[in-house]
């Protein structure tokens, strides 16, 4: 089967690429991008993409998929049509599921359920330590043979600075990154939101940004220490934006993400003990928020990441101590990252830059990318077209979003993975 | 000034209006609670639930006798959050009591935000009677009140609230509600229990008693409350006491016609000497029998916020 996206402008940052062209499709690869109209077999897909964007499909590094284990939430599944329809065509999941993917039978398990039930391309995440407990490492060598591009015990950090720098060493002959959830619960002590003005005025127990700060300093330390490259989780704070950029400055091979909730919301959002925008680390301030956008302008953070994390309905519709962290976000990633290019902190390169070959080369994919011969993974989308949030219309499972009702800008009308339409907005 | 509101879920969520018909309104109940009969028939066929999710004696007893001198009918319902948590949720536990005909709730809960997780979920109006740090609005009204009837007043007042600011929901419905009726709010405690994103809550800090007692009004010593792990937050009681117990020497600081309060149960010894709780300056029992009229004033209002 062959597909032709006829007339879009196609955007590929891995090639530096901005022009309208039309896009041939065969098999499952790119067979070529043409400034000439090419003229279509009739067995071919057409796709019109006239006034659409053509991107590499977007790459989305940090995904809880829910599967095993919390199927009520999410199945992979239900999480991969929720990617297809924001336009991600691969998704890295994070290990904690139960069992926790801390063994190459939970990793093959998760790829062959891919395989078999997924509509986008799935790459897990394995388990820094068994059970995600931070006590013994866990079978890393074993699941980077099964597939894992990376690991992490992503909602739990590794308390033991001993037990992190020994993960990052071990790892080390099986090249994949370290990825931090950085977090000093010593310092978080349960906090539930950010410690500042709204968490005293609600009476909620807060988590400074330091609670953040002092991990992500440390794992800069450690990753210097071992030269195992680092990758740092939903970077939600000034404090660990300037750490980072420094670190940068320095050489360090560190990489990190912001979410879409965190450079676009604060700690406001809270008010009024709104369950949906409970989330690990927690919404910050305005400056915190600022500090984000200035890191993704200038580079220091390399990678939009939604930490895509469903919850049932129930869960959510509790007292806020008791709801769970975090909210969906493969379906309104897109929309919130072009407010970007709207607000001027970035190009529409840039951001499609973020949403693909740079997430693909932190966790060593050959994806995100349009250059002929590689893998037919796109996306096509309207920028400009105006869209309500509306949870009930999500792919996904779950509909805990605190964009609910919110006006934006940004439909995906078509997207393609490994040269099959597995997304179609109509 | 007329009170249209359905719920009481916070004192920060009230007008300096809407906090002044409370007052006023129980100046009223309080007059009922000197008759031969305490009771009126204001609030006859209407049912209040009691929803008590964490212990307590005093706020669900002055609530229980405020529902019955107006007539209401009512019903309790207790519960350790550990018996909640193993099965029902508190909003299926809420819709219960609706589908009994529950037209006001009253809710005692230990984490803050429960009373605005029911008045999003269920139709019956909704009374804070307590919910984890956030608020204790019942209990502030009280103060307030007692403050207002002493002194006649409350705007330009200096009040000191003393002790664990940080996890007292007594400490902030007095705060919102004192600023927003222009008394000068003063909080006093280690830094640990005392931290400084109160000052930008209308709050001015002090960490030495003394600095802090100079010249003020009234004093509001908080219980320290060894339930709520606030025993981490410095090294001993003893220690604590020593720099934040009030003395009679230490009070002569404040104003000559200084009122001390305290929310109950105090700690003898601790957060102020048995000399001052049984003193003169005290009316830490007046507190007490106002809470009655102040909680009548507010089951009446928002009963009748239900109807406008």
């Amino acid at each position: 089967m062959s597909v032709l996206v006829k007339n879009g402008r196609i955007i590929d940052p891995s090639q530096s690429l901005d022009a309208v062209c039309d896009l041939y499709v065969k098999g499952d690869r790119i067979e070529k991008i043409s400034k000439r109209a090419v003229r279509p077999a009739a067995s071919d897909t057409v796709i019109d993409a006239e006034g659409k964007v053509v991107a590499p499909g977007f790459v989305d590094i940090h995904v809880h998929l829910r599967e095993p284990g919390f199927e009520h939430k999410e199945t992979i599944r239900t999480g991969s049509m929720s990617a297809a329809a924001g336009g991600f065509t691969s998704i890295v999941c994070m290990p904690n599921t139960d069992p926790v993917n801390d063994n190459a039978s939970v990793t093959e398990y998760i790829l062959l359920k891919a395989r078999t039930e997924g509509v986008v391309n799935v790459f897990p995440i394995g388990a820094i330590t068994r059970g995600e407990k931070g006590e013994e490492l866990a079978d890393i060598g074993e699941m980077c043979e099964a597939g894992c591009v990376g690991i992490s015990d992503d909602g739990m950090p590794v308390t033991d600075s001993g037990l992190m720098r020994k993960a990052m060493e071990y790892v080390k002959p099986f090249g994949v990154p370290v990825i931090t959830h950085a977090e000093d619960t010593g310092l978080s002590a349960g906090g539930v939101m950010n410690e500042g003005l709204v968490s005293t005025e609600l009476g909620l127990r807060g988590a400074p940004g330091a609670s953040e700060e002092v991990m992500v300093g440390r794992d800069i330390i450690l990753s210097e220490l071992t030269g195992t490259p680092l990758h740092v989780c939903h970077v939600s704070t000034l404090g660990s934006v300037r750490l980072l950029r420094e670190a940068k400055k320095r050489g360090a091979r560190v990489t990190a993400e912001a979410t879409p909730h965190h450079f676009t919301l604060t700690e406001e959002a809270v008010r009024g003990y709104n369950t949906n925008a409970k989330m690990n680390p927690p919404l910050r301030t305005r400056r915190d928020v600022d500090a984000v956008l200035e890191g993704l302008a200038d580079g220091t953070i390399d990678v939009i990441a939604t930490d895509h994390a469903p919850h049932g309905r129930d869960e959510k519709n509790v007292e806020f101590d008791l709801a769970p962290f975090g909210i969906v976000g493969l379906e309104t990633a897109l929309s919130l990252s072009l407010e970007l290019v709207e607000k001027g902190v970035l190009g529409l390169s840039d951001v499609i830059r973020k949403l693909t070959s740079v997430p693909a080369g932190i966790v060593n994919i050959e994806r995100g990318t349009l250059v002929p011969g590689s893998v037919a993974d796109i996306v096509v989308f309207d920028p400009g077209a105006e869209r309500t949030v509306n949870p009930g219309e999500f792919l996904s499972k779950s509909s805990n979003t605190p964009f609910s009702g919110w006006n934006l800008r940004g439909a995906v009308d078509v997207t393609v993975v490994s040269g099959e339409i597995a997304f179609s907005r109509e | 000034m007329a009170f249209s509101k359905k719920h009481i879920l916070g004192l920060g969520g009230l007008s300096a209006g809407e906090i002044e018909t409370v007052l006023d309104a129980a100046e009223s109940m309080k007059e009922i609670s000197t008759r031969d009969v305490k009771k009126v028939p204001a609030l006859k066929g209407v049912t209040v639930v009691n929803l008590f999710f964490e212990p307590s004696t005093r706020t669900r007893a002055s609530f229980e006798i405020a529902e019955k001198r107006l007539s209401a009918d009512v019903l309790n319902f207790s519960a350790s959050q550990s018996s909640v948590a193993k099965g029902e949720s508190l909003v299926d536990t809420a819709r219960n009591f609706e589908a009994m005909g529950a037209g006001i709730m009253v809710i005692r809960h230990g984490m803050s935000g429960a009373p605005f997780v029911l008045a999003r979920q269920v139709g019956a109006s909704i009374i804070n009677a307590g919910d984890g740090f956030h608020e204790h609005p019942s209990q502030a009204l009280t103060d307030i009140f007692t403050i207002r009837e002493k002194k006649g007043r409350i705007e330009g007042l200096e009040v000191l609230i003393v002790g664990d600011v940080l996890h007292s929901r007594v400490a902030r419905s007095n705060l919102f509600a004192l600023r927003k009726l222009g008394a000068k709010v003063r909080i006093a405690g280690p830094p640990t229990i005392v931290p400084g994103h109160f000052s930008r809550l209308g709050a001015e800090i002090f960490h030495s008693l003394e600095r802090a007692l100079e010249g003020v009004d009234v004093v509001i010593m908080l219980r320290v409350q060894s339930e709520r792990r606030t025993l981490e937050y410095f090294p001993s009681i003893r220690e604590y006491s020593g720099f934040y117990g009030l003395t009679g020497e230490k009070l002569a600081l404040a104003a000559r016609d200084v009122m001390v309060m305290h929310p109950g149960p105090i700690n003898r010894g601790v957060e102020l000497t048995s000399e001052i709780a049984d003193g003169p300056d005290a009316v830490i029992l007046e507190q007490v029998a106002n809470g009655i009229a102040v909680r009548m004033a507010m089951i009446y209002l928002v009963a009748r916020g239900e109807d406008a």
